[in-house]
């Protein structure tokens, strides 16, 4: 057990170092998924929230926080998980956008659209990670897993992945 | 506290038994990237269905777990709408049911948001917004289809007849429903004009009033749900308690 009780700051620093296990370059700190650090004595409690009902990574994540915390000292770490307020791509760092894009994936749009119901519409515009390019196409709402949508871009041809737990905020 | 109970587990059957029947087309879709939306959407009514069940359990506190809840239920105990347990039939019929059931999910979480219930209120605000995607994806299915070939529009027409005896009974309030004060008289109005705005622009005539089927929300089944049963639960009735 550690003799100095850490402040927030170093477990936020500790968080860093839990990846997205889907997406291995993003930490969950920007992913924006920890939502609260509750630090009382030696009592630490860390609060999650899913980026879509179904994610099968939530649990996984929780385990590997727990590992995490427990390598510092911390075995008795709880994670809580809550629903509200349901995550928004807002809650992504600026690096951690940086990091999708560079990764591969298109990073979510900056500007959200809310409820959007109206059928048949227009695919949003959304930049290819590899050129730059907003002139890109939808090939499916629905990816490999289910946060990704498949996208291709029209001028380099790349096809590539936008982050569909990104888009359903986004898009729906 | 028994109401609420019994309506938490009410949603919770409704989005695991879709989300089962939907599962079995993983594998089998028409074409690729429709075998994927309806078996992401599938993962997505699962996530729901967990967050429903663990709330029931947690009232229930007397040692259930969200897996207990879904796994050692007997078919009695369910309490689903009936036509979530249908058989999933062709596309078209799976495609209809997941329209009839997205629009309804889209008022009943935009109403849940706003009832006094912190926790249903919380599962509501998140899944809304995978419900908009599913019912914005269905409803340009159900209009694809229907106005689509003369085989696709004739099996939307099947579909019709078989499923919509069947629509009725999400908005027939059971007992738990009317003690809560669930709206569902407000909820129905709204989803007859989303389906009835669908269904005209996928050249599909909007059913008679007919005779409507029930019994799901009181526990009394179609002879299809113990099948399905049999099959969700194969493991932990096998082997009890077996993780993996």
């Amino acid at each position: 057990m550690n003799e100095t009780i850490p402040d927030k700051a170093t477990i936020l620093d500790w968080l860093e170092e839990v990846k997205d296990p889907e997406v291995p370059v993003l930490s969950i700190i920007d992913l924006g998924i920890v939502r609260d650090i509750r630090l009382q004595d030696t009592d630490l409690e860390i609060v999650i929230t899913p980026t879509y009902s179904g994610c099968p990574a939530m649990d996984m994540i929780a385990t590997m926080i727990k590992m995490e915390m427990a390598a510092h000292g911390y075995p008795g770490a709880r994670i809580t998980t809550i629903l509200s307020p349901a995550w928004t791509t807002d809650w992504m760092t600026e690096k951690g956008k940086q990091q999708l894009k560079e990764y591969g994936i298109a990073p979510p749009l900056p500007k959200q659209q809310g409820c959007d119901q109206r059928l048949f519409q227009e695919a949003a515009a959304v930049q290819c990670p590899r050129c730059g390019s907003y002139h890109t196409q939808r090939i499916s709402e629905f990816g490999s897993t289910a946060c990704k949508a498949l996208y291709q871009c029209e001028d380099c041809r790349e096809p590539f992945y936008f982050d569909c737990a990104i888009s359903k905020v986004a898009f729906a | 506290m028994k109401a609420l109970i019994d309506y938490t587990l009410h949603l919770a059957d409704n989005t695991l038994i879709l989300a089962q029947r939907n599962a079995e087309w993983c594998g089998h879709g028409p074409v690729l990237e429709q075998d994927i939306a309806i078996t992401n959407i599938t993962l997505d009514l699962v996530g729901q269905s967990r967050s429903f069940y663990q709330y029931a359990a947690l009232l229930l506190n007397n040692g259930s777990t969200e897996d207990s809840l879904a796994y050692l239920r007997t078919e009695r105990e369910y309490k689903n709408c009936l036509l979530m347990e249908l058989p999933r039939g062709d596309w078209a019929q799976t495609i209809l049911r997941q329209f009839f059931n997205s629009a309804y999910q889209y008022y009943l979480y935009q109403y849940l948001q706003q009832y006094n219930d912190p926790q249903l209120s919380a599962i509501a605000e998140k899944s809304i917004k995978e419900v908009s995607y599913h019912l914005r994806w269905s409803s340009e299915w159900v209009i694809r289809l229907g106005d689509g070939t003369e085989e696709s529009h004739e099996r939307m027409v099947q579909a019709l007849q078989t499923l919509w005896p069947y629509t009725g009974e999400m908005f027939i309030p059971a007992p738990y429903e009317t003690e809560l004060g669930i709206d569902l008289a407000a909820m129905q109005v709204s989803w007859q004009l989303k389906i009835k705005a669908v269904l005209e622009e996928a050249t599909l005539d909007v059913p008679e009033k007919i005779f409507m089927q029930q019994g799901g929300k009181a526990g009394i089944h179609s002879e299809h749900l113990g099948f399905l049963l049999t099959d969700l639960q194969y493991m932990q009735r096998t082997y009890p308690g077996c993780e993996w």
